[in-house]
């Protein structure tokens, strides 16, 4: 019973650790702002969730588990807000979302697009 | 009643978070909790928007429904990011939100944003602009199904 507890942990942890190094490349190799906020989205969500719940599988069922889940609610309350706030913060600001030429260039285009913002 | 309500909800909460029951103890969290629940019955936050008791059960049953699409969304937009070429094709659209009520909204827009690949941009009445990150997460959006769902929980049609 610990054993399959503890693979279930293991495996938990390593899909959240997973998801947050893609976070992590998203917000590297992704072209803009608008789609590097969708990257960011992905830290906040799943991973969070996964790694919060093998957490909680080692806690067992006790008061510390209720806190686990106290702070996965608080945290998928506050940040569609914070997300929320940067997208309309830059849309008000002027900046434009790039949608199109993206199929055949990955490459770093987000210099050229942070420099349009600031005009 | 809503006061009631809020005032058994935080004990609720005192009691999770204490882990400690003695009665001086137990006794200051009783005190607190009713003092706070005081001050927001004189304020007159504890109304429909700042304690929305009356969602019930069906906000859960949401929340389930919104875990397992932001399950499905997060392996979309890992895809994309892993393999640019083939999937990311941002866009940006406005949808209709057909809740009533400002909470309604909120919660539609906030789910919006809450699932990868698509963010609430603005909310203008019941205009929301969306940007998305794939086809895939657009139309999920554009299918109005969450909207549904969420006019639904809300009881306004």
């Amino acid at each position: 019973m610990d054993l399959a507890l503890d693979i279930g942990t293991w495996f938990l942890l390593l899909t959240g650790s997973f998801f947050l190094i893609i976070t992590g490349l998203g917000l590297l190799r992704l072209p803009d702002l608008y789609t590097r906020i969708h990257a960011g989205g992905m830290a906040d969500t799943l991973a969070t969730l996964l790694i919060f719940v093998g957490l909680a599988l080692q806690s067992g069922f006790s008061l510390v588990t209720v806190k686990l889940a106290f702070v996965v609610i608080f945290i998928f309350f506050t940040s569609p807000t914070a997300s929320y706030a940067l997208a309309q913060a830059s849309f008000v600001a002027g900046l434009k979302p790039r949608l199109d030429g993206f199929g055949d260039s990955e490459d770093n285009k987000t210099s050229d697009d942070l420099g349009k913002g600031r005009d | 009643m809503r006061t009631a309500s809020l005032f058994l909800v935080l004990l609720a909460v005192w009691l999770l978070l204490s882990g400690i029951y003695t009665p001086l103890l137990i006794g200051f969290g009783v005190v607190s909790c009713a003092l706070v629940a005081f001050i927001a019955r004189r304020m007159d936050v504890a109304d429909r928007e700042g304690h929305p008791i009356h969602l019930g059960p069906r906000i859960i049953t949401y929340w389930f429904w919104l875990v397992v699409e932001i399950i499905k969304a997060n392996v979309d937009v890992a895809k994309c990011v892993l393999m640019p070429k083939t999937y990311l094709r941002p866009s940006m659209f406005t949808t209709k939100a057909t809740q009533k009520s400002d909470l309604g909204k909120v919660i539609y827009a906030n789910s919006i944003t809450l699932t990868p690949g698509t963010v609430t941009v603005d909310l203008d009445d019941d205009v929301v602009l969306v940007h998305a990150l794939t086809t895939g997460s657009a139309d999920g959006v554009k299918s109005g199904e969450m909207d549904r769902r969420v006019t639904e929980l809300m009881r306004e049609a």
